[in-house]
């Protein structure tokens, strides 16, 4: 073939410009370029480059066998390595949270529930630009702005990372059907359902009953990490907050797969499913199902008692101590806070005058006004500085030797001549005479009568299961520790009548009428009636035994002049009870009780200074104590009207329609 | 005669070149074919890559078919206007370019798809330097390698500034090889290497930091597990877990889940490890040198120099890419943007590979039978 045909006039144009610059080469390097034997000879070259050829063939092999090397080693030899990270990649131990347990009352109504809920929630890691993914699943479901800022509340605060945090709850189905269909374009997006706690009740029982809470930061420093890793909510009050280890279960794990961008593979969309490894699987033990002592009938009954009245009720059962009903008014529906509550509207809960989210039954401390009168006179006779015999003249004013300062009875007014005539401890208790236990208080000294009223549960949180405060039962010590001053005997008078430093709960006092009314026998106060499993771990400190001194007369003295605080009627001025104009005119029961006005000193949660309502907040305290029937008692009640006057015109009827509802008849279940 | 003692060989490269007319080698043509099946399979199991990268391959197909049916000479004579306009188009990248990924390698013509002149420089270069070494005296002398070796750097030098050095380095190899078939002395090789080790320091002075990232990274990815490292670490783990016989197509849980970035590109073989294992590898691989053997002995029976350097050359730029993209998959060299040939998903790579084939098959076809 002739060469000069197969090229282009291009190609002659380049191999001249080349051929000239070789030249200019070859006079660069000097010509002393030493010419080899030229290789023309077609099959010389050709054999040449068969040599080439298979040379570099050959290195070729051995690099493939170097790879091929590498591939042995990591496939062969560390195969085990590899295999295990890349199932360390995709499967995912995943929590499974158990089921809380449930919480009944006495007879069977369900008083904590767990209700399945349909949440939308984001791993904010997960998503890139978080407003953008809000806009658009704006547009497929409702998301009130309101939700929208709390979910950016909520992403503020401290929280687990990788967490989802919800966006909306309680999704309607039509809302999910349209999130399934489009959930792929959003990562991290997440639909969920989950058993929320409910309680079918709602604000009725939730200061007996307690709530829980959503976990934050502060709770994951306590937690167990691993029994709390799928669980949220933590009880945070009453019988939530105490049982918690027995109702929240044990967790339970099972493997899934996840993708790169962590979203769960849905198993039943997968061909995956026989993969051995997401077959690993450990099912939660639900949490014990706890039945309580509360009486959800008595305890509504207690609530429409006290109606729109700020104060509290507890009843209890003085056979076994069981807490039969624990009102603390207003109370506040615990369910939106599990939800998710809004900000303005939790706000205006806390704020309030009147302290809907205070349990003032178990953590409310007030002066017990008279009704401390009867652990007075017991301690009394305990010390033989009174008997049932002796008798004062009450003339509705009472000084300490000495002193100028003058106190005075209940009844005394500018315009009458005061006090209740000739006293002894039957009608002192029946009309509850100042002046009488003014005396007696200071006869019997601050050191004996504090020793003789803790063993009434004064001073000490004697519940079993009921984080209730101590209240105050002054002493000599504490009121140097507390006030920096001695104790003087004036303080011994006010105390004497229940007033003064003496702060009590109103389940202290419910706790102090079931122990007169078992005569002096102690049970503990308890809201727990039976449960699933045993009880271990739950031991308490024990209670005082039974309280030491009076006799068997002297209690049943005591209750009588109890009753007639109730019963004694149509006697004539100043010889009938306290409060039977209010109670003791129609009533089918023997009831002893003790009524108290308590001074005001403050809301013990520190309320606020209210100029409007600072009238009102400045009356009195009505409490009333009560139980029946007197000869074989079979509730006990406490009764505190906040600021609601005269104990036995306000809080009396309150105890009797209380155990009226427990006692009577026409009120029993059928 | 040499060549009647290759027509004895019972390999029957020599006597059939033609199948029904068609200017192609059957034993290369199926072990092409074998390739394109077993990358369709593992794409199999994307419906939507499945069907594109078959439209593209089909497409390649044909230009294969196309450029075995030119005559070499038409090469010949074509190969200076090629190389021009390829350095042109290069030129236009750097003025024109479609960035993707942070570099400049793509163009748009009016009229023609989107592609990558880079692709195109493995095929130019080659031709080049067969046309220059065709009437040169070899082995070549020092000026005609400085003046081949200046054919190289031009385009190379363009396609290092897109920034791509991966590609540029193969583009490299792709004239490099011809100079080897050329015939060059082991000794200047030798010496090459030498004075190319010993300018390592400068190179590394050179490099962009995302290029000395993955330098480093491919010494230690557990250093940057989340980021630099994560590719490295994922395809070595995508290819142990596979094992001896792999976890099943479709069933390969680290590019199912994405665990594995560009899985169906240029981490292809790492499937190929996960899901179908060593054994799969390995008759991959062999396949692959089937392909280099088959390529080379064409390159052999070249009745004219031109022929064999362009036909040895292409055949050898073929197997950089191989090389090149499963040593960086499993972690031995450091990553670089290379596809491997004839599975990978991308259009322009698949082409210009048979295309070249297609030039290797037309050099056998058309050759000269000397009596």
């Amino acid at each position: 073939m002739n060469k000069r045909t197969i090229f282009s006039k291009p190609g002659i144009w380049l191999r001249r410009v080349f051929a000239r610059s070789e030249a200019w080469l070859c006079w660069l390097q000097g010509g002393g370029h030493s010419h080899r034997a030229s290789m023309e000879d077609h099959e010389l070259e050709q054999q040449a480059f068969v040599k080439r050829a298979t040379v570099v063939f050959l290195l070729a092999a051995l690099l493939i066998l170097g790879l091929l090397a590498r591939f042995v080693d990591l496939q062969l030899f560390k195969h085990d390595v590899y295999s295990t990270r890349s199932d360390e990649n995709r499967i995912q131990v995943q929590p499974i949270p158990p089921d809380r347990g449930l919480i009944y009352d006495r007879h069977g109504v369900l008083l904590a529930d767990n209700r399945p809920i349909r949440t939308l929630s984001i791993v904010v890691e997960r998503v890139t630009d978080l407003d953008a993914a809000i806009g658009e699943l704006g547009s497929f479901i409702d998301i009130a702005d309101g939700e929208i800022a709390e979910f950016k509340r909520r992403i503020e605060q401290p929280r687990r990372p990788y967490e989802p945090i919800e966006l909306k709850v309680n999704l309607s189905e039509e809302e999910v059907a349209r999130i399934r269909v489009d959930g792929h374009r959003w990562p991290g997006v997440k639909v969920g359902e989950e058993n929320l706690r409910y309680y079918p009740l709602a604000s009725l029982m939730v200061h007996a009953v307690g709530s829980v809470r959503r976990i934050n930061e502060d709770d994951l420093l306590t937690l167990d990490p691993v029994r709390y890793s799928g669980t949220k909510f933590v009880g945070r009050f009453g019988v939530e907050q105490f049982y918690e280890r027995l109702l929240h279960g044990e967790v339970g794990y099972q493997h899934v797969e996840i993708d790169v961008r962590g979203r769960v593979v849905p198993r039943d969309d997968s061909d995956h499913r026989d993969d051995p490894l997401l077959a690993n699987k450990e099912p939660a033990v639900a949490g014990q199902n706890l039945t309580l002592h509360l009486d959800s009938r008595l305890q509504t009954a207690a609530y429409a008692a006290l109606g729109e009245r700020r104060g509290a009720v507890v009843a209890l059962d003085p056979r076994s101590g069981g807490i039969l009903a624990l009102v603390s008014n207003p109370g506040y529906d615990p369910n939106p806070f599990i939800t998710g509550i809004p900000q303005e509207e939790y706000r205006l809960l806390a704020a309030s005058p009147d302290a809907p989210l205070f349990n003032r039954a178990t953590r409310g401390t007030y002066a017990p006004g008279s009704t401390f009168k009867p652990v007075v006179a017991l301690a009394g006779l305990t010390e033989g500085v009174t008997d049932w015999e002796r008798t004062i003249i009450d003339s509705g004013e009472f000084r300490l030797p000495g002193q100028s300062r003058v106190y005075r009875d209940w009844s005394w007014a500018p315009t009458n001549s005061g006090g209740q005539g000739i006293v002894d401890l039957r009608k002192a208790i029946f009309r509850s005479s100042n002046v009488y236990f003014y005396q007696l208080g200071t006869r019997i000294g601050i050191d004996a009568l504090g020793e003789f009223a803790s063993q009434f549960g004064f001073g000490i949180s004697t519940a079993l299961d009921v984080d209730a405060s101590e209240g105050v039962l002054p002493t000599r010590v504490w009121k140097k520790g507390a006030e920096g001053e001695d104790w003087y005997l004036g303080d011994t008078v006010n105390m004497s009548i229940g007033q003064g430093h003496l702060l009590v709960t109103p389940l202290q006092l419910a706790t102090s009428a079931m122990v007169i009314a078992n005569r002096g026998r102690w049970v503990q106060p308890r809201l727990l009636l039976a449960s699933d499993a045993s009880l271990s771990g739950f031991e308490s400190p024990s209670p005082p035994s039974a309280v030491n001194g009076p006799t068997e007369q002297d209690w049943e003295l005591l209750i009588d002049a109890m009753e007639d605080v109730v019963h004694r009627g149509n006697q004539g001025f100043r010889e009938n009870g306290t409060a039977w104009w209010f109670v003791g005119r129609d009533i089918g029961y023997r009831m002893a009780g003790k009524s108290g006005s308590a001074q005001v000193v403050e809301i013990a949660q520190g309320e606020e200074y209210d100029e409007e309502a600072l009238d009102e907040r400045q009356r009195k305290h009505a409490w009333f104590i009560a139980f029946a029937p007197a000869d074989d008692p079979r509730i006990a009640v406490s009764v505190l009207v906040e600021n609601g006057g005269g104990g036995s015109e306000v809080a009396a009827p309150v105890a009797k329609e209380v155990i009226d509802a427990y006692l009577l008849p026409q009120f029993a279940r059928l | 005669m040499a060549n009647d003692f290759v027509r004895q060989l019972p390999f029957p490269g020599g006597t059939r070149a033609r199948l029904a007319g068609i200017p192609v080698d059957v034993l290369l043509g199926v072990s092409i074919l074998a390739i394109i099946v077993f990358g369709l399979v593992v794409h199999s199991r994307d419906t939507e890559t499945f069907q594109s990268h078959l439209l593209r391959v089909a497409a390649g197909l044909v230009a294969l078919v196309v450029a075995a049916w030119i005559e070499p000479r038409r090469y010949l004579a074509w190969a200076p206007a090629i190389y021009g306009s390829t350095v042109g188009l290069l030129v236009l990248v750097i003025l024109v370019g479609t960035t993707a990924k942070g570099s400049q390698r793509w163009i748009d013509l009016p009229g023609l798809p989107q592609f990558q002149p880079s692709e195109l420089a493995k095929v130019a270069i080659p031709l080049m330097l067969a046309w220059y070494f065709h009437d040169r005296r070899l082995p070549p002398r020092f000026t005609d390698l400085a003046i081949a070796l200046a054919i190289i750097v031009v385009p190379v030098l363009l396609v290092v500034q897109q920034p791509d050095l991966g590609t540029g380095m193969l583009v490299a190899a792709s004239g490099l090889a011809v100079i080897v078939l050329a015939g060059v002395s082991w000794r200047w090789m030798l010496a090459a290497l030498v004075s190319g080790v010993a300018a390592m320091p400068i190179l590394w002075l050179s490099l962009h930091d995302y290029q000395r990232e993955r330098i480093l990274t491919l010494f230690n990815p557990e250093k940057d597990p989340l980021g630099a490292g994560w590719t490295i670490i994922q395809s070595t783990t995508a290819i142990g877990s596979g094992g001896l016989i792999g976890k099943g197509i479709g069933d390969g849980t680290q590019s199912r889940l994405d665990f594995l970035p560009e899985s169906s590109t240029d981490f292809i073989i790492a499937v190929i490890g996960e899901e179908l294992g060593f054994a799969g590898i390995l008759l991959l691989v062999l396949l692959y040198l089937v392909v280099l053997a088959r390529g080379l002995h064409l390159a052999t029976l070249a009745s004219s120099r031109f022929g064999r350097l362009l036909a040895g050359g292409l055949m050898l730029t073929f197997f950089a890419h191989v090389f090149v993209n499963i040593a960086m998959v499993c972690g031995l060299i450091p990553v670089v943007g290379v596809p491997l040939p004839l599975v990978s998903y991308g259009g322009t790579s698949a082409l210009s590979i048979l295309v070249a084939c297609g030039i290797v098959m037309s050099i056998h076809s058309h050759r000269i039978r000397r009596r």
